[in-house]
């Protein structure tokens, strides 16, 4: 049989946990174009910053996303703090980089959880999510929230964590080191699942490049671009390079990430032994005025910030490219030549997140 | 914080020429934004070994109409269905054309308006 049929895939579908459209043009079973749609739950959220003080809207852009909501707060409060010349305590772009830490294992932990759920390894997801737990109960201790930390303000931070407890935290990751490394061991030597995730979805590194591609999707194949490497927060001080995989499949988009968690675990120590005393906010008077891009490294990848103002309490505009929608071309590019059973778990390894594309 | 940025502007009848030599220099897209103000406001944004620059082009709010830079860079459609479904303006040629479809606003055109007029806390 040669002729086509378009498939319908999502919005809601058993594996998606966010609405994600595609139109899958397949030749038997294998699928020959594909072509995604969102836009179902777009929030309109940047038009806000025309109708919140600027210091307000940072509880915002914390519920842009649910999984790397204080990455986005930091990233906006940069983003004044860049414009209105702010320079915060050194204590507290510690802290930030400690909480940016904590949410890349707690997402990779959820993503390695989806993807196993994905192609039908329950035990294996719930045993992931068992660890990332941990991970969320030392985010509840120190920020009080589990999902939207409310911990980044324009100027530094809310509130510290004491020193005894930040070695804690370390002695505790120490701990769970062991945990992580037996469930992702599963991930990189079970043959089950090496079946699914080698050879399939592959990007090359050209194409990578080429299409704008961002954080662990990029770096799976061969790219070592992570814009913590600006030096933002506490970066400029932690030694680390950027985790890369060359064969661009799915499989190394999982390596890529479960690295990572190690390679955060790791960037938090470093961090708990450099931490400086002293204050962990400054005082904010005045207005921004000006125009600037910020970026940084989400779990997901490099997300841009754009904020123009002109010296009122309201912004001009907020722009917020995600690393969701950056990696929507490459996942348009991965599709054509896999088989439809193989649809979930590609469509998982780009670790899309559809409340950060609509936000 | 962030390294040293450019903001260039430009002209529309020499953005693609432009946005070629970029991509023949080596320079990914990351991304295309927009703002309205008295006109629209797009900017182009390109990085190369994390450094980053943009262009600006200004637009007319009437008749805003622009070319197409997904011949050079194809990721490039996205942004630009995502433009004209916020703002209303039109792009030609666009390599995978959504005609007005890739949101699903309740609103035609959110963006579209100066919203900076409208200040303070009504709509909450």
């Amino acid at each position: 049989m040669s002729g086509r049929t378009t498939i319908p895939f999502g919005p809601q579908h058993p594996v998606f946990p966010e609405p994600l459209h595609l139109d899958l043009v397949m030749e038997d079973e294998v699928i020959v174009e594909a072509l995604p749609s969102i836009g179902f739950v777009h929030r309109g959220l940047e038009g806000l910053v025309n109708r919140k003080d600027f210091l307000d809207f940072v509880y915002i852009a914390e519920r842009i996303c649910g999984i790397c909501s204080f990455i986005h707060g930091m990233t906006y409060c940069m983003a004044i703090e860049e414009i209105m010349k702010i320079e915060i305590p050194p204590r507290a772009n510690y802290l930030r980089t400690v909480w940016s830490e904590l949410s890349r294992i707690h997402s990779h932990l959820m993503w390695l959880g989806f993807t196993s759920d994905a192609f039908g390894f329950e035990n294996l997801f719930m045993n992931t999510w068992r660890i990332r737990e941990k991970i969320l109960d030392i985010i509840e201790a120190t920020t009080g929230g589990r999902v939207i930390f409310g911990s980044c303000k324009v100027g530094g931070v809310r509130r510290d964590i004491d020193n005894a407890t930040l070695v804690d935290i370390v002695r505790k990751l120490e701990d769970y080191t062991q945990d992580i490394e037996e469930i992702t061991n599963i991930f990189l030597k079970d043959s089950s699942v090496k079946h699914r995730l080698i050879g399939t979805g592959v990007l090359t590194k050209e194409e990578a490049y080429a299409l704008g591609a961002a954080g662990p999707t990029l770096r799976a194949s061969g790219v070592a671009q992570d814009m913590r490497k600006l030096g933002y927060a506490a970066f400029k001080d932690i030694v680390f390079e950027p985790v890369i995989e060359q064969d661009g499949d799915s499989y190394a988009r999982c390596k890529v990430r479960i690295r990572e968690i190690f390679c955060s675990i790791d960037m938090i120590g470093q961090a708990v032994r450099k931490i400086p005393k002293g204050p962990v906010e400054v005082k904010v008077t005045g207005a921004p005025s000006g125009e600037i891009f910020v970026r940084t490294e989400q779990p997901r990848g490099e997300v841009i910030y754009y904020a123009k103002a002109n010296g009122e309490r309201f912004l001009q505009r907020l722009r917020v490219r995600t690393p969701t929608f950056a990696n929507i071309p490459a996942l348009v590019k991965i599709l054509p030549g896999c088989e439809l059973a193989d649809v979930p778990v590609l469509v998982l390894t780009i670790d899309p997140c559809i409340s950060c594309a609509e936000r | 914080m962030s390294r040293e940025q450019k903001m260039i502007n430009i002209e529309k009848d020499i953005l693609v020429s432009r946005i070629a030599e970029l991509r023949d220099s080596g320079y990914r897209l990351a991304q295309i934004g927009c703002t309205t103000l008295e006109d629209f406001e797009l900017t182009y944004s390109f990085d190369r070994d994390y450094r980053f620059m943009s262009l600006k082009l200004i637009v007319p709010r009437e008749g805003a109409e622009i070319p197409t830079i997904s011949g050079i860079y194809w990721n490039a459609f996205i942004y630009e269905n995502e433009i004209h479904d916020l703002f209303g303006i039109k792009i030609k040629n666009i390599a995978v054309d959504y005609k007005g479809n890739f949101y699903h606003t309740a609103v035609k055109f959110p963006f579209g308006r100066d919203n900076t007029g409208r200040k303070g806390e009504e709509g909450q």
